[in-house]
C-alpha cells in the first residue's frame, strides 16, 4: 500500500475530468482517474493505497464522481492538509474516509503507508502522523457504512433537530 | 441577540435560534438537480428506500450541461430523468430554458430567507435573491429528495462592504475576480460570505449573480447579497410573496468584517490555472488568444452579452483566427439579447451562437481545447483541463475583456477599446 502524494488545490476537473461525467460505475470512473494530470494512477493505483494531498483537497465541482473514481480504484482513505466543503462531505457519504492531517508536508510519494483509524494517526515514511477525526454528526455516517446505509434504517426525520 | 444573514434564515426556518457552528437538520425549500449529477442522486434515492419524493413542488429539473444529447450516455442520462419526472409529478423544464442557475433564479424559484439546496457548486448563484443556497452532492441530494432536510452546519459569516462606482467598462465580475485573487481558493471554506454596501445596492441583479455565483470559487458555502428593493422587485414579478426584512445586524458576530472600493478597480483577469490567481489585465495583455466564450452561469445573461456588444460597437469582425462561442445563459436571456439586436452583430462579426447550455464551460460538451490552446472565458473556473486538454490555457475575465480581446486576438484591455 503505497501514497500518491498531490498538491495543494487539487480540483474535481483533475480528480475526474468533465467528459467522463456520463459514467457512475466506480470502476469504470476509476479507468479515467487523474487522467491528463497523472495518469500511471489509473494504472497503478491498488486496493488500500492512500491519496494525500495539500490544501484545499478536491475544490470545485460538488460531482461525486471524483470520490467514486478514487474509491473504484482501490482507495479508502484520503489524507490532506484541508478539504474544500463539498468533497469532503461527498467522501463521507460515499465511503472515502477523508482524514485531515496538518503534517502531510513530511510524507513523500510512493511511501509504503498505514492507516491506524483507532489510534487516530498514519504511520509512512517511517513517521507517525496524527490526524484529526471526522467530527460530529458525519462520524455516524461513516460509522453506518455511508450515507445511504444510513438513511435506508430511517423512515423520517426530525426537522430542525439539533446535534 | 445579533445575528449574521445565515444565522437568521437557519433560525427562522427552523423556529429557534441557531447560532454558527450548530449542526441542524434544516428542511429544504427547493432542491435543483441537473443532467449530470441528478441521475446519480435518483439513484441513490432508489437505494435509500424511497419511493415518493418530499414534495414534487420543491424540485427543479432541468438539462444544461450536455445538451442536446452529445453522447449516447447522455441521451440516456436524459431519458432516465424524464422518466423519473413523470413518476413523480415532478416539473421538468428539460432542455429548453438554459443553464440551471439561470433557470431557478427566472423562474421565481428561489427567495429571501429560503434554504436551497442544488447538485451543483455553483448553486449559491441563488444568494443573490437572498437565499441561503449551497452545492451538495448526490447522495445529500438523495437523502434531501427522500426526507426533505438536511443536516447542515450553520456557517460563519464574513462581511464583504463594497462601496465606490465601477468605473467604465468595469463591474461585478473584476470585483469579485479581485475578491478570489484576495481572500484565496480557500480562504472562505465551510463560510458564508455576505455582501453589503453601496456598490452591491447600486449592482442590478444579473451582476449580484456574477457575485454570488463565484462564492463557491473562495470555498464558501454560499454567498448571500443583502436582500433589498431591487431583489423584491425581481422576486415579486417572478412569484407571490410579500416581502419582509432580512439584513445582517451590525454588531453581529461576523468571522471577519472585509471593506473593498470599486473606484479605481481595473479590469481583472484569473491567469491559467486558478480561480485566486488574479492581476489588472494590463499585466497580461498581448497574450494571444485562440478562443473566447461568452456565456455561463456567470455571465451569459442579457447584460453581459449587451456588455460585450457594446464593446464590440461597430467593428466589422472579430479577429482572424480566433473562435468566438456566445451562449445566452437561458432561453429569456436569448430572447431578449435576440430582440436587441445584439445576436445578429455577434453573429454578423463571426461569432458562434449556440442554443442555452452550460457549452465549454466545464469541457464536457463542445468547445473543448486542444494542447496548447489559449481560451479567454467570462465562465468560474480555469483549473487545468477544465475545458479541454490539461496542456490548455484558461483565462477568466468580464464579458468587456472577453469582447475586446475577441476583437484583438489578444488579451485586451477593454477600456483602451
Ligand atoms: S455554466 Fe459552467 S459553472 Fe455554470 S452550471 Fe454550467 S458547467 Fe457549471
Amino acid at each position: 500500500m503505497r501514497v500518491w502524494k498531490f498538491g495543494d488545490d487539487i480540483d474535481t476537473d483533475a480528480i475526474i475530468p468533465g467528459r467522463f461525467l456520463t459514467i457512475y460505475d466506480p470502476a469504470e470512473l476509476a479507468k479515467h482517474a487523474f487522467e491528463g494530470t497523472r495518469d500511471e494512477f489509473a494504472k497503478e493505483a491498488r486496493e488500500g493505497d492512500v491519496v494525500v494531498g495539500g490544501s484545499n483537497f478536491g475544490c470545485g465541482s460538488s460531482r461525486e464522481h471524483a470520490p467514486l473514481a478514487l474509491l473504484g480504484a482501490g482507495v479508502r482513505i484520503v489524507v490532506a492538509k484541508s478539504f474544500a466543503r463539498i468533497f469532503y462531505r461527498n467522501a463521507v457519504n460515499t465511503g472515502l474516509l477523508p482524514l485531515v492531517c496538518p503534517r502531510i508536508d513530511e510524507i513523500r510519494d510512493g511511501d509504503a503507508v498505514s492507516v491506524d483509524i483507532a489510534g487516530g494517526c498514519i504511520e509512512a515514511n517511517g513517521k507517525r502522523l496524527a490526524v484529526e477525526p471526522v467530527p460530529g454528526f458525519l462520524k455516524r455516517i461513516v460509522d453506518t457504512g455511508g450515507l445511504v446505509a444510513y438513511a435506508k434504517n430511517l423512515d423520517e426525520v426530525e426537522t430542525c433537530s439539533t446535534e | 441577540m445579533a445575528a449574521t444573514i445565515a444565522e437568521k434564515i437557519f433560525s427562522q426556518r427552523c423556529g429557534r435560534t441557531v447560532r454558527a457552528g450548530d449542526v441542524v437538520m434544516a428542511p429544504v425549500d427547493a432542491a435543483m438537480i441537473h443532467d449530470i449529477t441528478g441521475p446519480l442522486a435518483v439513484r441513490v434515492f432508489g437505494e435509500m428506500g424511497g419511493e415518493r419524493v418530499y414534495d414534487p413542488e420543491r424540485i427543479v429539473m432541468l438539462f444544461d450541461h450536455q445538451v442536446p444529447a452529445d453522447s449516447i450516455p447522455a441521451a440516456e442520462n436524459h431519458v432516465f430523468m424524464r422518466r423519473f419526472a413523470e413518476e413523480q409529478g415532478i416539473h421538468n423544464y428539460d432542455l429548453l430554458e438554459g443553464v440551471c442557475h439561470q433557470v431557478v433564479m427566472e423562474k421565481g424559484r428561489a427567495a429571501p430567507g429560503e434554504i436551497i439546496v442544488g447538485t451543483d457548486s455553483h448553486t449559491c448563484t441563488y444568494g443573490a435573491a437572498g437565499a441561503f443556497a449551497t452545492g451538495i452532492g448526490s447522495t445529500d441530494m438523495g437523502f434531501v429528495l427522500k426526507f426533505g432536510a438536511l443536516y447542515f452546519r450553520v456557517p460563519e459569516s464574513i462581511l464583504v462592504e463594497v462601496n465606490g462606482t465601477f468605473g467604465r467598462r468595469v463591474g461585478a465580475k473584476d470585483l469579485i475576480l479581485s475578491l478570489a485573487g484576495d481572500i484565496g481558493a480557500d480562504g472562505a471554506t465551510y463560510m458564508a460570505l455576505e455582501f453589503t454596501g453601496g456598490a452591491m445596492r447600486e449592482m442590478n441583479m444579473a451582476g449580484r449573480m456574477t457575485c454570488a455565483n463565484m462564492a463557491i470559487e473562495m470555498g464558501a458555502k454560499a454567498g448571500i447579497v443583502r436582500p433589498d428593493a431591487a431583489t423584491w422587485d425581481y422576486v415579486t414579478a417572478r412569484r407571490e410573496i410579500e416581502p419582509f426584512d432580512l439584513a445582517g445586524d451590525p454588531d453581529a458576530a461576523y468571522r471577519e468584517r472585509r471593506h473593498y472600493d470599486v473606484t479605481d478597480l481595473a479590469p481583472q483577469v484569473a491567469v491559467p490555472h486558478n480561480v485566486d490567481n488574479v492581476v489588472d489585465v494590463g499585466e497580461v495583455a498581448g497574450t494571444k488568444v485562440d478562443q473566447v466564450f461568452i456565456g455561463s452561469c456567470t455571465n451569459g445573461r442579457y447584460e453581459d452579452l449587451a456588455e460585450a456588444a457594446e464593446v464590440l460597437g461597430t467593428a466589422d469582425a472579430f479577429a482572424t483566427g480566433v473562435r468566438v462561442i456566445v451562449i445566452p445563459a437561458s432561453r429569456t436571456e436569448y430572447l431578449k439579447a435576440l430582440r436587441a439586436g445584439i445576436i445578429e452583430r455577434f453573429v454578423e462579426a463571426g461569432a458562434l451562437v449556440e442554443a442555452p447550455c452550460c457549452g465549454p464551460c466545464m469541457g464536457g460538451a463542445f468547445g473543448l481545447l486542444a494542447p496548447g490552446e489559449v481560451s479567454l472565458s467570462t465562465s468560474n473556473r480555469n483549473f487545468r483541463g477544465r475545458q479541454g486538454s490539461t496542456q490548455a490555457s484558461v483565462y477568466l475575465a468580464s464579458p468587456a475583456t472577453a469582447a475586446a480581446s475577441a476583437l484583438y486576438g489578444e488579451i485586451t484591455d477593454p477600456r483602451e477599446v
